[in-house]
């Protein structure tokens, strides 16, 4: 059983070693792409929002805000939110996740769906494999935490169920979740 | 019991002209700024099958609804401009037994169509026999011609059948109008859209709904060898897997056995296979499954997302989109999974690969600066053409001719998010002849059908 641990383990930290190696090639094919994308997108939202009132809602295109935000228990938000066409998760998400995982572990009868959504703006199909990506991610993150893969089941709905129907960033950053519901 | 709803053919009988003839001719791989002038004269029908008809389909005027599906068939294809019929000189009766091409010259018809409708009873059932002639008017001699016998309420297949045939003898490529097209309806708001499959003709008749909206449901499309079979996506008790359907029996099954999400499903070219993704671990791989020996493959073997697959239409090769290179772009592998090439390099992302019917080109989605398009490129990934931009469209589908790419598009919310609509489109191959393809309900996920068989 230990050894399996172990073993384990020291496979997540190859596989984050690859994760982290395949971003840094990745972020020198993507200036060129994203850069361009980036000044579409601000004059776009200079229109429908004020700069200022964005800054506070969204951190690079990440969603920090708190509008869709329900709750799995008290004091413990169900979901967490990412980057356009990113599994990463963040600092913010990582805490709200050990929360999650500190409620799951105290309350062992629970089991939970984590559902992954991405934004409009992707091709169906392949936004279903995202979708799923994002609640695989969320889901090792709790398992890193003490909760039982059998706890957890993923469902990925792809673009198929936004919480937020605007066509804009904003909107957009609401859409690329993923949300941990109970199932019983 | 099923077998009525489809057409019973009992004659085909096709009157060739000894000589071939070319006086009149389209080139229609270019855009056509230029339609030729057509005459669709109204079918002629006697007295006792106009009661006929009317008893059994309440049609007043069959013969006239017959010349108005051929019109509008070729009308949309944006290669002919019909006549309107108030010019007409001629009665149908007398221009389908022998047109004065005098008088069809006159009113600047290149070409003319006439038919007729006979209502007949084969062992006490009702049948009508639908027969049609396509005229050269300058050439002044009969080009083409058949005759065909069916039961009353597959009457608008005729008439798909007769347009194929004007557009084969005119353009020297095959028809499509005789085809479905089945697609996903959608209903409700952006945030709870109920989804049902649903089928109807090629030209937006006979909707028939498949499912009921009671779960969600993606990406059908048809077998091509086999258009009573369709393959989907199904969120039937929360579990997403793919299914396939027949649509004569309505009996459905999950194809496979994985644990995790299949999803991006299609059948070989010989229907005897289905390849699709399967998500798992947070890892899409794309599988063959073997409809005959139930045996599966994994042919992708990527930490990336491999995904919509699509066979070459001799089956030997298999294009699809993956991240590996950091963002999707399309592949081409042969198809076993072995020798993987990407094939796309311009600037943006590039997805939903599908190879065409004469195996030359591949249709895809690109995604650049903010923007989407609908294109083809040959399938060593030279010679890119867009086709069309617009704030959302993807999923092209190919008309059989591989002239036609189908699609759908979904437009940009307001500032309270409302305004959002799906609908389906069409475009030529050319670039031109853009239209709105109507359906009931919004739409999206369109497959279209091989020409369809009896």
């Amino acid at each position: 059983m230990n050894l399996y641990k172990i073993l384990k383990n020291a496979f997540l930290v190859v596989i984050f070693g690859l994760i982290v190696t395949a971003c840094a090639t990745k972020k020198s094919v993507k200036t060129t792409a994203e850069s361009s994308t980036t000044t579409t997108t601000k004059a776009e939202t200079k229109k429908a929002d004020p700069i200022e009132k964005l800054d506070a809602l969204m951190q690079g295109d990440v969603y920090i805000g708190s509008d869709t935000v329900g709750e799995l228990a008290s004091g413990v938000p169900d979901r967490v939110f990412f980057a356009t066409n990113e599994t990463i998760l963040t600092t913010a998400s990582r805490e709200t996740l050990r929360k999650q995982a500190a409620w799951l572990r105290q309350n062992s009868d629970v089991t939970v769906v984590v559902e992954g959504h991405a934004d409009e703006r992707g091709t169906r199909e392949y936004n279903l494999a995202l979708g799923e990506r994002r609640a695989n991610a969320a889901k090792d993150y709790l398992m890193t935490y003490g909760v039982s893969s059998d706890r957890i089941k993923v469902l990925s709905y792809g673009k198929e169920r936004p919480v937020d129907s605007g066509s804009n960033p904003l909107s957009w950053s609401k859409n690329r979740r993923s949300v941990t519901v109970k199932a019983n | 019991m099923k077998k009525n709803l489809f057409l019973i053919i009992l004659f085909y009988v096709i009157f060739k002209p000894s000589i071939v003839f070319s006086l009149v001719e389209i080139d229609i791989t270019r855009g056509n700024l230029d339609p030729m002038p057509i005459s669709v004269s109204p079918f002629f029908s006697d007295k006792i099958t106009d009661e006929n008809i009317k008893k059994n389909l309440n049609i007043e005027n069959l013969g006239l609804e017959i010349s108005r599906v051929i019109e509008n068939n070729l009308e949309k294809t944006g290669l002919f401009d019909a006549i309107e019929k108030e010019a007409f000189l001629q009665k149908p009766d007398i221009a389908h037994l022998k047109p004065r091409f005098e008088d069809w010259a006159l009113i600047k018809s290149q070409v003319l169509i006439t038919g007729k409708v006979t209502s007949k009873i084969i062992n006490e059932k009702d049948y009508i026999n639908i027969e049609f002639k396509l005229w050269d008017v300058l050439g002044a001699k009969m080009v083409d011609g058949f005759s065909l016998t069916t039961t009353p309420r597959s009457w608008r297949r005729i008439g798909h059948k007769i347009s194929d045939k004007v557009y084969e003898r005119l353009t020297g490529e095959s028809g499509y109008f005789d085809t479905r097209i089945i697609y996903v309806a959608e209903e409700g708001p952006k945030t709870q859209r109920i989804k049902k499959l649903a089928l109807m003709d090629q030209d937006g008749f006979n909707t028939k709904y498949i499912t009921l909206g009671s779960e969600l449901v993606l990406t059908p499309r048809f077998n091509p060898a086999n258009d009573k079979e369709i393959t989907y996506m199904s969120y039937f008790r929360n579990m997403p897997r793919v299914y396939i359907v027949n649509l004569q029996t309505g009996e459905q099954k999950v194809v496979g056995d994985f644990r995790g999400m299949t999803f991006a499903p299609r059948f070989s070219p010989d229907g005897k296979k289905l390849i699709m993704s399967l998500a798992k671990d947070g890892n899409s791989e794309i599988w063959v499954r073997n409809l005959e020996t139930n045996i599966q493959e994994k042919l992708t073997d990527h930490p990336s997302i491999d995904t919509s697959p699509s066979y070459s239409p001799d089956g030997k090769f298999i294009t699809f989109n993956s991240d590996r290179s950091g963002y999707q772009q399309i592949y081409v592998m042969r198809s076993d999974g072995s020798k993987v090439k990407r094939i796309s390099f311009g600037n943006g992302i590039y997805g939903t690969p599908v190879w065409s019917p004469r195996g030359d080109l591949i249709a895809f989605t690109k995604l650049h600066k903010g923007k989407f398009f609908i294109g083809v490129m040959r399938t060593d990934g030279t010679g890119e053409r867009l086709l069309t931009e617009n704030f959302y469209q993807e999923a092209p589908s190919w008309s059989p001719n591989g002239r036609i790419i189908i699609f759908y598009r979904e437009t940009k919310t307001d500032e309270k998010g409302q305004g959002f609509s799906a609908k389906l489109w069409s475009i030529d191959l050319t670039g031109y002849n853009e239209r709105l393809v109507s359906t009931e309900t919004d739409a999206s996920d369109p497959s279209w059908s091989s020409l369809l068989g009896n």
